[in-house]
């Protein structure tokens, strides 16, 4: 068995003295793993570093074998993501969320969304968005996708300001009126301004916080997953970045 | 199955040495014949020594450092700037560091690296004695000597973010390009860390 693909790499396990486990999202193959030979080694090391895109030659004598990797390095992107605070949290973010894919399973929009996130590393104003929409993609990949698209109750495709817990669709401002403090709040990005003009920390902190309330149900609490602790300090850190950025602006 | 060479506690004791680091199976079977050859000069002071050291390491109170005394030889060596405390992941990080001598300074293990992906914690570091050695006041810079990993990068923020409060000057070690490397063969990743930390001639 072999093919080639490109893929963005989640982690790296050590194996041994010299030998690596490298895990990675492929174009082609979804999320897969396999054996490098020398991958702790100071040569191959640097490529394998989580965030970067390298292409990849798996092999193996039979398909479900944990088989060989070859990785040649296509974008490093490690120099930012080791200096850079929110990067780091960013590119640990998305591997721990692209963890919950089954393996071997293709997901192209993943690992495409993916990929152009950590071209956008160290762009603290878009990252907000990204994420949240990427979270969004990682729910509807399993099956548990939001549907924003009009109001639960009147069919409307105008004011949409609401999502129902319960049902994981948007509902209109007037229909929603009578349950506003058990609605979840749908920020504005991701129905029309992809990026948000004015308070773009409150509505970033309304998009988590829609996404963080069907990921846990759906994926962390179901699987018995701890991944609250690494996403809160990532939000903490960019909500902070965007509310300096705004007192700069302003 | 293959057949056993020796009798069971030869064979015990190639299966315990092929356990080590660098060793397997083979070398630790030529390891034992070495051992057995040279029997009164090497293989019973080995033997001796181990059980000495196994009955007297413990880790050190202090620092996190194993040694055969707690505070270890280096917390008691009274000729290291106290101004300054290297924090590392494990005792081999620290002992590499003293193999270059560039620093005599005071160390912090912290046992382990803050990692999403294994479920490790900041709980599972040695954390809240690092905050109490910084606050003290006699240390007046901590280095964080961590590795070039997410991993490693990931607990150097946290602990940059937990001693703000505490008033004390951090630092990293640099990323780039290592003594005698050439730039046409390193990797993009350590060429633009490299970039990113340039610093002034002159």
């Amino acid at each position: 068995m072999e093919w080639q693909d490109q893929g963005l790499v989640l982690s790296t396990r050590r194996h041994g003295e010299r030998d690596a486990i490298l895990e990675v999202m492929t174009a082609e193959h979804g999320r897969h793993l396999g054996l490098v030979r020398g991958g702790k080694s100071s040569r191959q090391a640097p490529a394998l570093q989580p965030g970067n895109r390298v292409a990849l030659t798996w092999r193996a004598r039979l398909e479900d074998h944990l088989g060989q990797f070859t990785a040649e390095t296509l974008e490093s992107r490690a120099g930012l993501v080791l200096t850079d605070a929110l990067a780091l949290q960013t590119v640990t973010h998305l591997a721990l969320l692209m963890r919950l894919l089954p393996e071997r399973a293709p997901h192209h929009r993943v690992f495409e969304a993916a990929d152009a996130i950590c071209t956008l590393l160290g762009q603290t104003d878009l990252m907000g968005p990204v994420l949240v929409r990427f979270e969004l993609l990682i729910l509807s990949e399993l099956g548990f996708g939001l549907d924003l698209s009009c109001c639960a109750a009147t069919g409307t495709h105008e004011n949409l300001i609401f999502v129902s817990p319960k049902s994981g669709r948007a509902v209109s401002a007037e229909a929603g009126e009578p349950w506003a403090d058990r609605m979840l709040k749908l920020p504005a990005f991701l129905l029309r301004d992809p990026r948000p003009r004015s308070e773009p920390d409150r509505f970033v902190e309304d998009g988590f916080a829609l996404t963080g309330y069907f990921l846990e149900r759906h994926l962390f609490e179901p699987r018995g997953l701890g991944h609250g602790g690494a996403r809160s300090q990532l939000i903490a850190n960019l909500l902070s970045r965007l509310r300096n950025n705004e007192q700069r602006a302003t | 199955m293959a057949q056993a060479l020796a009798g069971p506690e030869i064979e015990r004791l190639i299966q315990l040495l092929g356990r080590l680091p660098g060793l397997g199976p083979r070398s630790a079977r030529r390891a034992v014949l070495h051992l057995m050859r040279k029997r009164e000069e090497l293989l019973v002071p080995l033997a001796d020594a181990m059980r000495v050291a196994a009955e007297r390491i413990v880790t050190c109170d202090n620092c996190g450092n194993l040694d055969t005394q707690s505070p270890c030889t280096i917390c008691r060596d009274s000729r290291r700037d106290p101004s300054i405390l290297v924090v590392v992941e494990s005792v081999g990080d620290l002992w590499a560091l003293e193999r270059a001598g560039a620093l005599r300074a005071n160390y912090h293990v912290l046992g382990a690296t803050l990692s999403p992906f294994d479920g490790v914690g900041p709980d599972e570091l040695s954390l809240p004695k690092l905050v109490e050695r910084a606050t003290g006041g006699a240390v007046k810079e901590v280095i964080l000597a961590l590795n070039a990993t997410v991993e490693g990068q990931t607990t150097a923020h946290y602990i940059t973010d937990l001693l703000t409060e505490v008033g004390v000057k951090v630092t990293r070690l640099a990323h780039g390009v290592p003594v005698g490397g050439e730039l046409d063969y390193l990797d993009e990743g350590t060429l633009s860390a490299a970039l990113l930390s340039r610093t002034t001639i002159g």
